[in-house]
């Protein structure tokens, strides 16, 4: 069991420091840096050299990328011209607020996912089984970034919820959390749907493969009521293969709350990124990407730990694979 | 039924996309420069006298320039045409464009931007999907075939590439090169980063059908009378997992969809000249009114919603049903986490 936990942490380790040396290498190689990229053509070929060397983007690509991974070492990231911050301060802060939507997110999914799908998995018929099939077939058919499009343009057009940022400018009535959740419902709801439409399928799944088991069968016929056989005994059953993809999920997170946060304008890591990218703001850059792969990488590690949890055959399984 | 529905939704795209330049009233950078921002032509049967005609269109009359706000001009009839110039359906008066979806902020008619966006959202995440097959077919196939190192480590490969954060390594990938690049550049490029971005889907699942295929009766006796191994592999191994790529491939293209998409939405992906659903979403974002004022520049949206619709509802169950023909137990390909 450990063995297992201590192989997986250092295959994250290998993960985060892998992207994030990669983007590095990558944005170092692309035409293009900082400085060409800020200064424009205007600029004396004497300025353009000394602020390269003031960022260090004169040295080899090899001497550069030693500097930066000596400086990750001691947890020194590197500096980010475009906001003339240490990396280490900026990304703190922007994964934070990706985090607090991701987690709001995933928690709404679940809550609404995995309930339904008991219901739709244990009925074959029923209008209210059907509608919520249709309902999930059609939130399957909009990933987050026909969501939040949507949702924004409902929000426009009601003029309910504030559609884009995470705080307003002045602090309104209410207090500040009153106002930070109103900025969420938007973004996180444009995350939410879709993943609680795949929860419920999959619940839904498992959840009918599992009422046939005679064990159900068997409970029933002891004179337990269906419900609590339905609710205490098959959900647990049908957990297992549910939190197996909770691994994957984390990553359909990520990658949909990019463009929800560029839609809405939510501060988070995503548009950060994306910022770095086009000012070539290189070490902004490797820092965010390897923010990325460590927020994946915990992801998937708490998803690995809950489901040994549930299912100890999980970790002797993966030891004896890896 | 509903099967059906999904498979005509998707053939209606491939078809207008096919024949995009007759179903298209205009040439996709056609602009209107009377009609910045102008709604939908409204298709009407009665004038506004209670009599009947032929389809037609009032032109739009600009009553407001700085809010951009038009109103139908009911003096003028423009009788709408079948099958003239080329067209399947346009407006007979060329001072009173039919415009089915609007004018985007260029003056450009929404509608054929659609038609001619879908060519290359359609073309780029079908070939896209067909690359990352090629790649995933070959290196699935291998890996269980031969098993052993070369199995190891080529699944390690596909865990690392899966468990990447897809979205930002698609990002740095694509702003390794110039921002300006030409459309086919582009198209070659995204391309290439999407199939290797799918192809682990597709080689994992290989993996596992052609290891338990190998197993079988009929590949023993297919050995035993002499076929070689690549024999063996094209003709017996991969045909037995056709049912899994297949399904594969069609649940890759919306994800392509998709992901284009939103690479050009932040300005990533195909220069704006080109008609693309993402590029058009990208125009529409650049005016802060859309959402309230103009929002048929989002039908890009809606088009996207209604092809991958499609393709889920063309799909149902279509999963299980190909895993239960291979013998593959479906939970052993899903906790590939």
């Amino acid at each position: 069991m450990i063995r297992y936990f201590a192989r997986r942490l250092a295959f994250a380790l290998v993960l985060v420091i892998g992207v994030s040396s990669a983007t590095l290498m990558l944005t170092r190689l692309a035409p293009g840096d900082f400085i060409t990229e800020s200064l424009g053509t205007g600029a004396s070929q004497q300025t353009i050299a000394q602020q390269r060397a003031r960022y260090g983007l004169d040295k080899s690509i090899g001497a550069q990328y030693r500097d930066w991974i000596a400086g990750a070492a001691r947890l020194d990231l590197g500096y980010s011209m475009q906001y003339g911050r240490p990396v280490r301060d900026l990304i703190p802060e922007r994964a934070a607020n990706t985090a607090i939507l991701a987690i709001t997110a995933l928690l709404f999914a679940t809550l609404i996912g995995l309930p339904l799908g008991v219901i739709t998995g244990s009925r074959r018929g029923g209008a209210m089984a059907g509608a919520i099939r249709a309902a999930s077939l059609v939130l399957l058919s909009m990933p987050p970034l026909l969501t939040s499009l949507f949702l924004v343009f409902l929000a426009a057009r009601t003029g309910w919820l504030p559609i884009s940022g995470m705080r307003s400018a002045t602090v309104p009535a209410g207090g500040a959390l009153i106002d930070l959740l109103r900025h969420l419902v938007v973004p996180a709801a444009a995350i939410a749907l879709p993943l609680a439409a795949m929860l419920e399928r999959l619940q839904a799944q498992a959840m009918s493969e599992v009422i046939r088991a005679p064990f159900v069968l068997a409970t029933l016929a002891r004179g337990v009521p269906q419900s609590r056989v339905l609710w205490r005994g098959a959900l647990k059953a049908a957990l297992r293969p549910v939190a197996g993809v909770y691994g994957l999920v984390i990553g359909s997170l990520l990658s949909g709350s990019f463009a929800v946060e560029v839609i809405t304008a939510w501060p988070g890591l995503g548009s950060l990124m994306l910022q770095a990218l086009r000012t070539r703001d290189i070490y902004l850059v490797a820092g965010c990407a390897g923010a990325g792969a460590l927020f994946l990488a915990c992801g998937t590690l708490v998803s690995d730990v809950a489901l040994a949890a549930v299912d100890p055959r999980v970790s002797e399984m993966r030891t004896e694979r890896a | 039924m509903t099967r059906d529905v999904g498979a005509a939704l998707v053939a209606l795209a491939l078809v207008a996309a096919g024949a995009a330049p007759i179903v298209a009233p205009h040439a996709p950078d056609s602009h209107f420069s009377q009609l910045l921002n102008a709604p939908p032509t409204i298709v009407r049967l009665v004038d506004a006298g209670g009599r009947w005609h032929a389809p037609f269109i009032y032109p739009w009359r600009l009553v407001n320039q700085l809010e951009q706000r038009y109103e139908e001009d009911r003096s003028t009839i423009a009788p709408l045409a079948w099958f003239s110039g080329g067209k399947l359906l346009r407006s007979s008066n060329d001072e009173a464009p039919l415009l089915l979806l609007g004018a985007d902020n260029y003056g450009r008619d929404v509608f054929t931007r659609l038609i001619f966006g879908a060519r290359t959202s359609l073309a780029l995440a079908i070939a896209s999907a067909f690359g990352a097959m090629f790649i995933g077919v070959s290196l699935g196939a291998a890996a269980g075939f031969s098993g052993g190192a070369v199995d190891e480590v080529l699944m390690r490969a596909t865990d690392f590439v899966m468990v990447l954060p897809a979205i930002y390594v698609a990002l740095a990938l694509r702003s390794v090169l110039p921002l300006v690049l030409t459309p086919g550049q582009v198209f070659a490029l995204l391309a290439a980063i999407f199939a290797i971005v799918g192809a682990p889907f597709v080689a994992r699942g290989v993996r596992a059908i052609v290891r338990s295929e190998r197993r079988l009766d009929y590949a023993a006796a297919a050995e035993a009378l002499g076929a070689s191994d690549a024999r063996l592999l094209v003709r017996h191994l991969i045909p037995a997992a056709r049912g899994f790529i297949a399904v594969q491939i069609t649940l890759l293209v919306p994800a392509f969809i998709i992901a284009e998409a939103t690479l050009s939405y932040v300005g990533l992906g195909f220069p704006d000249a080109v008609a693309s659903w993402g590029t058009m979403l990208h125009d529409a974002s650049t005016n802060i009114r859309v959402f309230a004022d103009f929002p048929w520049l989002l039908s890009p949206a809606a088009a996207m919603f209604l092809v991958v619709l499609g393709v889920n509802l063309a799909l149902q169950d279509a999963g299980t049903v190909v895993f239960a023909e291979s013998g593959e137990p479906r939970r052993g390909v899903k906790s590939g986490s």
